[in-house]
């Protein structure tokens, strides 16, 4: 079946008939290319999500104090609400099941000055479970530690452009600064994803802070890391339990909508990737309708080719073609045809994908990719059918008997 | 060479039924040159699509070169389609997108004769109907009384037991008719059985029996004195 004189046969068919050819490889190759390329920028797209969404920490609560518009329990409404120390403790005591780590984040800006070179920066005292939240990277040094916290050292841990923009070639690490009129000592260099503005953030330890503020006890705001393990449920009732507890605890009424905010990033990626779920799923069914009617295509163009060799298999069943060697020499045919045709249509893909890259970032649209199984897979289905197709009109034709196959129009 | 013992076959037309062979008994031996002669509906190309095992017959006894033909599949039919019988159509039947040469080595393909020897048998049976000069021209390029002859080279090409020709001459003028022929008498001279149905007078008087058949029978079979074609050939 595949000796050198099948091919012949086969290559003379296929060069003699170009038309027929090029419509059933151009049918192929559309559909191949267009399944691609929509699975790619689909996978671009989800490229992007990622990218915004993906570079803080996705199990952290933040926890911010509001002022009150309601009255209750005796307090006034318009009373500023502040937290400070206990409530670290108090949280930690009572949900010690959900958190991993909490940190307080007290945030000021203060003018930092390295010799001659001075800026602007905003400072975040904070406690060493924050690095998880903001999923910071050290370069070089080390992050606040509990000791940092205990001790009130005058440590700072600074952003990759804090030292670019103050040292410039000079390496940052065991030199001072003055941040805000206080002395601090470079412990760490570190880098972010999250982008520029995420690199000239000064991070301090919040004990310190509290010590330069008079030696108060007053924390800012909160983030909370909680323990990933609970899942998405866990957060949700960890959420409720723990803006019950604060409200309790600040005399807030349960109303109010203003008195404390928590954000929950769990909740926030839920709804994105919710979001990034239907872009794909919308993107999977065009793809799936795009292989489907390339499948329907290239199964119409089989029927017409058997129908229109119709009377040339004819012949050649009069002159000693068994039926076998007749649908052989069909399907071989048009499985080398959409081989070649679906080969073609992928590798046009990919290099269409992979010339995007971040062309398209615009629209959202970031490095698409498709997986390389699913694109050799989707070839091959629609190779598979194809021969399906082809095997059907050609059988029935094998079984034509040759005078009628002859018979003039 | 051929042996037919009551043959019979009819055609379903939706709910009647059309008896178009109605017991035909006929035997031709090696060499002969037959003309199967009748007017339109008298059955004669349903007979050569069964002689040709291109059609079957309801019932009766075909008994071609000493073996009996029935209850064929399709890929033995084939093969002895293959083997024993050449066909010359009236439409020539030529594969268009072929040359002269790749359409007359086309049944050694179906044999699986090897490539050089399809191509040296090809070329030696066009030469033997002159037309070798022509060998790498598309059907579309050759008249039609070339056609027939590339036609006739393919049914040849095989070396099979019977020539079956199924008005040969129908769609060529009656000079041309006359050269085809003149080569069908020569290919005969050399000792091949051929039949031809045909339904002109002078085309079946240059063989050498005549069989009339009327309605489905045999009303007349007589072998004839031949009228040699090259008289009319220049």
């Amino acid at each position: 079946m595949f000796s050198r004189d099948t091919w012949q046969e086969i290559f003379l068919s296929i060069r003699k008939n170009k038309l027929r050819t090029f419509l059933a490889g151009f049918t192929v190759t559309l559909g191949i290319l267009i399944f691609v390329s929509l699975v790619g920028l689909t996978n671009g797209l989800k490229n992007t999500f990622d990218a915004f969404f993906g570079n803080d920490a996705t199990n952290v609560l933040s926890i911010f104090p509001g002022r009150t518009t309601i009255p209750y329990k005796g307090y006034k409404s318009n009373r500023v609400i502040e937290f400070d120390n206990t409530d670290l403790e108090d949280i930690e005591a009572n949900f010690d099941d959900f958190i991993e780590y909490i940190s307080p984040q007290i945030t000021r800006s203060a003018l930092t000055t390295y010799k001659q070179e001075s800026n602007n920066y905003t400072t975040r005292a904070v406690a060493p479970g924050f690095q998880y939240s903001e999923k910071t990277i050290m370069m070089k040094g080390r992050y606040l530690n509990q000791t940092d916290i205990r001790e009130r050292t005058k440590h700072a841990v600074i952003g990759r452009l804090v030292e670019n923009d103050l040292f410039g070639n000079e390496d940052a690490l065991g030199k001072y600064i003055d941040v805000g009129g206080s002395v601090f000592k470079v412990i760490g260099v570190y880098q972010d994803e999250g982008g520029d503005n995420e690199e000239r953030f000064i991070y301090m330890p919040y004990t310190t802070r509290q010590l330069i503020e008079k030696n108060t006890d007053k924390i800012g705001q909160m983030v909370i890391g909680f323990k990933p393990e609970i899942g998405y449920n866990g957060a949700m009732i960890f959420d409720r339990q723990l803006n019950a507890f604060l409200r309790e605890k600040k005399f807030i009424s349960p109303d109010d909508r203003s008195g404390i905010f928590i954000r929950n990033v769990a909740d926030q990626l839920k709804q994105n990737q919710q979001f990034a779920n239907v872009l794909a799923i919308v993107g999977s069914i065009f793809a799936l309708g795009t292989l489907i009617a390339g499948i329907i295509g290239i199964s119409n163009i089989m029927v017409f080719v058997v129908k229109e060799r119709t009377k040339e298999l004819g012949i050649r069943k009069a002159i000693g073609a068994t039926p076998a060697s007749v649908i052989g020499t069909i399907l071989l045919e048009s499985v080398f045809i959409t081989t070649v045709a679906g080969y073609l249509g992928m590798l046009l893909g990919v290099l269409i994908l992979n010339s995007i890259g971040d062309k398209l970032e615009k629209y959202f649209i970031l490095n698409p990719y498709i997986d390389a199984g699913l694109a050799v897979t989707a070839t091959i289905i629609l190779i598979f059918f194809g021969a399906v197709a082809g095997y059907i009109p050609a059988k029935r034709a094998a079984r034509i008997k040759p005078i009628i196959a002859l018979r003039d129009e | 060479m051929i042996q037919i013992k009551d043959l019979h076959k009819s055609y379903r037309m939706g709910s009647n039924s059309l008896h178009v062979l109605k017991g035909i008994n006929f035997s031709v031996k090696e060499g002969e040159l037959v003309a199967i002669m009748g007017s339109s509906g008298s059955g004669k190309s349903t007979l050569l699509n069964i002689l040709g095992m291109l059609d079957v017959a309801d019932s009766g006894e075909y008994i071609l070169d000493g073996i009996p033909i029935k209850n064929l599949n399709e890929t033995k039919a084939a093969n002895y389609r293959n083997k024993f019988l050449g066909f010359i159509f009236q439409s020539f039947n030529l594969i268009n997108y072929k040359t002269a040469l790749e359409n007359v080595a086309l049944p050694l393909y179906y044999q699986g004769v090897g490539r050089k020897e399809r191509q040296a048998k090809a070329m030696k049976y066009l030469e033997q109907v002159g037309l070798r000069e022509w060998s790498h021209h598309v059907p579309s390029e050759l008249s039609g009384g070339q056609k027939q002859r590339v036609a006739i080279a393919r049914a040849m090409v095989a070396e099979p037991k019977v020539l079956l020709a199924d008005e040969l001459t129908g769609a060529l003028d009656s000079k041309t008719s006359y050269e085809v022929m003149d080569l069908i008498q020569k290919i005969n001279d050399q000792g091949n059985t051929i039949l031809v149905v045909t339904h002109e007078d002078d085309i079946a008087h240059m063989c050498k029996r005549i069989v009339h058949l009327r309605d489905g029978v045999i009303v007349e079979d007589k072998e004839i004195e031949q009228v040699r074609a090259s008289q009319y050939v220049q």
